[in-house]
């Protein structure tokens, strides 16, 4: 494929070209996850109407089907935030490590934030959902910056090989002291296993917005680190070529990941593979450009979040399937299309 | 004060190994310099240590007399290029955006792509005969057109000062010559320093007007091609005889190794041998 | 030697515990004597776990270093890529789902650990190199059974949940004399099959075409080497469930003690045995609660893999 346009046309401003092709993009994305979330709010184990759900969204629940709705609601909303979180903090991640592997469950974050919670939940009988926000943000910190640190040891720096093993390691270990912990403790040992799996089905709306906040902190800084990571992109040296402070952009962009990636395991538990795929996906749709990869991440993070649960229910009806395990069915096949498509380098 | 870039009593390495020993180093303004050296002797660190990626143990790297260390990374960066060995480019990335990022040190963070971006793009695209490349994805690609993107991309970035970690490796003969030969125009045009390690002794003496020959972490010769290609030099350096001969092409100073085998016996060289096994 | 540290750590476990049984005691019961008060003891409670521990140990340490040795990578061991997984769920959905017993499951777990060895094998290797994708593609497979597992259990109401994480993270409660025999015959089978390819696995160690040249027959060899290494894995999974990191653990270690020349299949396969039997101990009456022994290895296995991801990267060996 030879470009025969002329110089002059194929240099017309620079970022303008793509810019309404991206748009729209966007757009249609979001039309997506909109019909997506009507889909989430009428579909269940009882289906319901158009008018039903107007019904149950303008606070009435005089009938089963206005009820349900008004039980779908915020666990949608939880779905589209949690998902839009995770999308974000993958490709954040990516960014950060320059590892096309990297994602919060795989390096082991989510399991860092939930250790945290199963130990503030049985040695500190934390019962507080605001508490649970907190001590998860803390553990996938703590975590992130421990798996980073072994991974990039030695004189490599992190290799993708390196990186999912300390995170797999990782997370092996700190899942055995989960069980650690709660197998002493038939009181706690079953709200915590479905917890752990990952979950929106038990969301309430209160619990849903006390996570806003940190949320969007987490996505304002991920967006703010944009120019950052496409710098980052380039390798160290070339970014510091660039004239950018590398480990400034780093832990300013890894902050808000974590603020992410914490806030959303500390509601529905360790969700994993959403954080890998999405962003993967939306480069194919919007290129290389983190100013658009962040936003599209987001949307197709919260619409493959919502489109799982939706999978969830519908699937194994009456009973539910978790969404953290539709999304790890759906994921790991593509974690290792990944794997076997990419020429992983330098190992 | 010093103009231009200098180090003083610059010591640097890496952990507890130190590389660089106490080095001082006036880099000629407006002139191709190459640094070479045998494997190992620090070439790379002097380059990594002048370009800020390596911070000095002691001593300092200066830019127009101020310390480079003390300079905001994104002003240093609107005078200072750099083209590291190896580059990386993100899977899928065009020619063009990739170019483009080499404009981020004039932009701020809530500043707007401008016209001034666009001409500056647009005109290191010319320089480097890439303008037909602009909307072709980096990783397809060859090696000698990847090249001329990133020099592009360093281009873009409008700096009086360029430093490149040995630019012609990975690449066959035709498209070492045609980046040096790109770099030549570069310096001729716009005025720009250009500081770089080769490998190749001949080429280095061939395109470049000052030579740095380093061994062991400290600066064993600098000068013009004619003053540092001796063949005392050579065996100092790299610990090997050589003959040193008027390059046909050039009329700058050519070396010619020898080694143990394949030497025919003239007296000339029996002359080279004696001298080396002294 | 680390025979001597074997039956050492077996006599242990039979006369410590809860009570003290001195070891004339055990010795006589185990000739079939009858000692008032702790022939239950011994017999029923303490012998079939020992037996069971020794068993399982021995056939992980033995089909994690054929591995190991097989791919010429020590992380290649089959808990991290994956093929304990494929024998876990298989065993749990039996159990769990079509509520089989006995040796129906360990011959599922066998099938479903030699297909998910297939399928792995089938994604990553490339010309006989296998590396790091291999890895990389285990680690995928691994999540994707691990889910797999999760739902079944989620969704087994008759199937005590306690239970069932007790048994996932490894565990020789509850153990029955007669669940040895499988494991016995298995690990006799295959173990003999393997140690007579010891010498196979010591070429194919210096590289396929080496070995070629060296006069194996590659693809044969690795055939038998993997059938047989897979049966011996998945028949302990299916016994005792997937007790974390003994048989990737147990080849470095046996290295360590007895040097990389020789062959590490038998002293590999010891370390194993140790590994359980006083891991399954320290769970028991170390630890302020009671732990499954696959705990205590998971919790104890993870930092040695950290090491080696270390020392790896000191090095700048590739591993």
């Amino acid at each position: 494929m030879r470009p025969v346009t002329p110089p002059h046309q194929a240099l017309a401003p620079t970022p303008w070209r793509s810019r309404s092709l991206n748009l729209s993009g966007l757009a249609g994305a979001f039309a997506i996850l909109a019909v997506l979330c009507l889909l989430s709010v009428s579909i269940g184990t009882r289906t319901t109407s158009l008018s039903e759900i107007v019904a149950g969204l303008s606070g009435s629940n005089e009938t089963i089907a206005e009820a349900a709705v008004s039980l779908r609601v915020p666990r949608t909303l939880l779905a589209v935030l949690a998902g839009a979180a995770l999308g974000v903090a993958g490709c954040v991640m990516q960014g950060v490590t320059r590892n096309p592997l990297a994602d919060p469950g795989i390096l082991g974050v989510n399991t860092g934030a939930a250790l945290a919670v199963v130990i503030g939940i049985a040695w500190f009988g934390m019962s507080d959902p605001q508490d649970f926000l907190w001590s998860g943000i803390v553990g996938a910190g703590l975590t992130a910056v421990f798996v980073y640190t072994i991974g990039s040891l030695g004189r490599d720096g992190a290799t993708p090989l390196k990186l999912a093993l300390a995170g797999t390691a990782t997370a092996i270990t700190f899942s055995s002291l989960v069980v650690a912990i709660i197998l002493p403790r038939a009181d706690i040992a079953g709200g915590i296993q479905s917890w752990q799996i990952g979950g929106v089905g038990g969301a309430t709306l209160s619990r849903t917005l006390s996570i806003l906040p940190v949320l969007g902190a987490g996505f304002a800084i991920s967006l703010l680190s944009a120019r950052k990571l496409n710098l980052l992109a380039l390798g160290e040296d070339m970014a510091t070529g660039l004239g950018e402070r590398v480990a400034v952009a780093r832990l300013t962009a890894a902050a808000g990941a974590i603020l992410l990636c914490g806030a959303a395991t500390a509601v529905c538990g360790p969700i994993a593979f959403v954080g890998l795929v999405v962003p993967h996906v939306c480069r194919l749709l919007a290129g290389v450009d983190y100013r658009w990869l962040l936003p599209f991440s987001a949307l197709g993070g919260a619409g493959l979040l919502v489109a799982a649960d939706i999978l969830g229910r519908i699937v194994a009806r009456p009973a539910e399937i978790d969404v953290g395990i539709v999304t790890a069915l759906i994921g790991a096949p593509f974690f290792i299309w990944i794997v076997r498509a990419r020429r992983v380098r330098a190992l | 004060m010093a103009q231009g870039l200098t180090a003083r009593a610059l010591v640097a390495g890496y952990g507890d190994a130190l590389v660089l020993d106490a080095l001082d180093l006036d880099v000629p303004q407006g002139r191709i310099t190459a640094i070479v050296g045998a494997n190992a002797c620090g070439k790379s660190t002097l380059l990594r240590a002048l370009s800020r990626l390596l911070k000095p143990k002691h001593g300092h790297v200066l830019l127009d007399g101020k310390d480079i260390h003390k300079i905001a990374p994104r002003a240093l960066a609107q005078k200072l290029g750099l083209l590291p060995q190896s580059p990386v480019a993100p899977e899928g990335i065009t020619v063009l955006d990739l170019v483009g990022r080499g404009r981020s040190p004039h932009q701020g963070v809530f500043t707007r792509w401008t016209q001034r971006d666009d001409e500056a793009v647009a005109a290191a695209l010319e320089a480097t005969k890439t303008v037909d490349l602009a909307n072709r994805a980096v990783d397809e690609l060859s090696g000698g057109q990847r090249q001329r993107v990133w020099i592009a991309m360093a281009l873009a970035q409008e700096t009086d000062l360029l430093l490149l970690d040995e630019p012609t490796t990975f690449l066959d003969i035709r498209h070492q010559v045609e980046v040096l030969d790109l770099l030549h125009d570069l310096n001729a045009a716009r005025g720009t320093t250009i500081v770089m390690v080769l490998h190749d002794l001949n080429l280095a003496a061939r395109y470049c007007d000052h030579l740095i020959a380093m061994t062991a972490g400290r600066l064993h010769a600098s000068g013009t091609s004619e003053a540092v290609l001796t063949e005392e030099t050579v065996r100092q350096v790299f610990g090997i005889g050589s003959r040193i001969v008027s390059d046909p092409v050039s009329g700058r100073p050519m070396m010619v190794p020898i080694g143990r085998h394949r030497v025919d016996t003239t007296p000339a060289q029996n002359e080279a041998m004696e001298a080396m096994g002294q | 030697m680390l025979l001597a540290l074997l039956l050492s750590a077996a006599v242990v476990t039979l006369t410590l515990g809860r009570s003290y049984v001195p070891i004339t005691d055990v010795l006589r019961i185990l000739l079939g004597g009858e000692v008032p008060g702790a022939t239950f003891t011994v017999e029923v409670l303490r012998l079939p776990r020992t037996v069971l521990s020794i068993l399982a140990g021995l056939s992980f340490g033995l089909g994690g270093v054929a591995f190991q040795i097989m791919l010429r990578n020590p992380l290649a061991s089959p808990d991290i890529i994956g093929i304990s997984s494929g024998a876990s769920a298989a065993a749990v959905f039996a159990i769990v789902g079509l509520s089989l017993t006995g040796p129906v499951v360990s011959i599922l777990a066998v099938l479903a650990g030699l297909a998910v060895a297939m399928l792995i094998y089938g994604l990553a290797v490339r010309n006989g190199e296998a590396g790091t994708r291999l890895i990389l593609v285990g680690i995928g497979v691994s999540a994707m059974l691990q889910s797999l597992i999760s739902y079944v259990l989620l969704n087994a109401p008759a199937w005590n949940r306690q239970e069932a994480i007790r048994w996932l993270s490894g565990s020789v409660n509850g153990a029955r004399l007669d669940e040895a025999l499988p494991l016995l015959t298995t690990f006799i089978v295959f173990g003999l099959l393997l140690l007579s390819r010891s010498r196979e696995l010591e070429t194919l160690r210096l590289g396929d075409d080496m070995a070629a040249a060296l006069g194996t027959p590659v693809s044969r060899s690795r055939i038998v080497i993997i059938i047989s290494a897979v049966s011996i894995i998945a028949v302990a999974t299916a016994v005792t469930g997937p007790i974390a990191f003994v048989a990737f653990l147990a080849g470095p270690i046996a290295a360590h003690i007895v040097g990389a020349n020789g062959s590490l299949l038998l002293p590999s396969s010891l370390v194993g045995a140790v590994l359980v039997l006083v891991a399954d101990f320290a769970g028991q009456f170390l630890l302020p609660a009671r732990y499954p022994v696959g705990v205590v290895t998971g919790v104890l296995g993870a930092p040695y893999l950290i090491y080696l991801i270390i020392r790896v990267n000191r090095t700048g060996r590739a591993l």
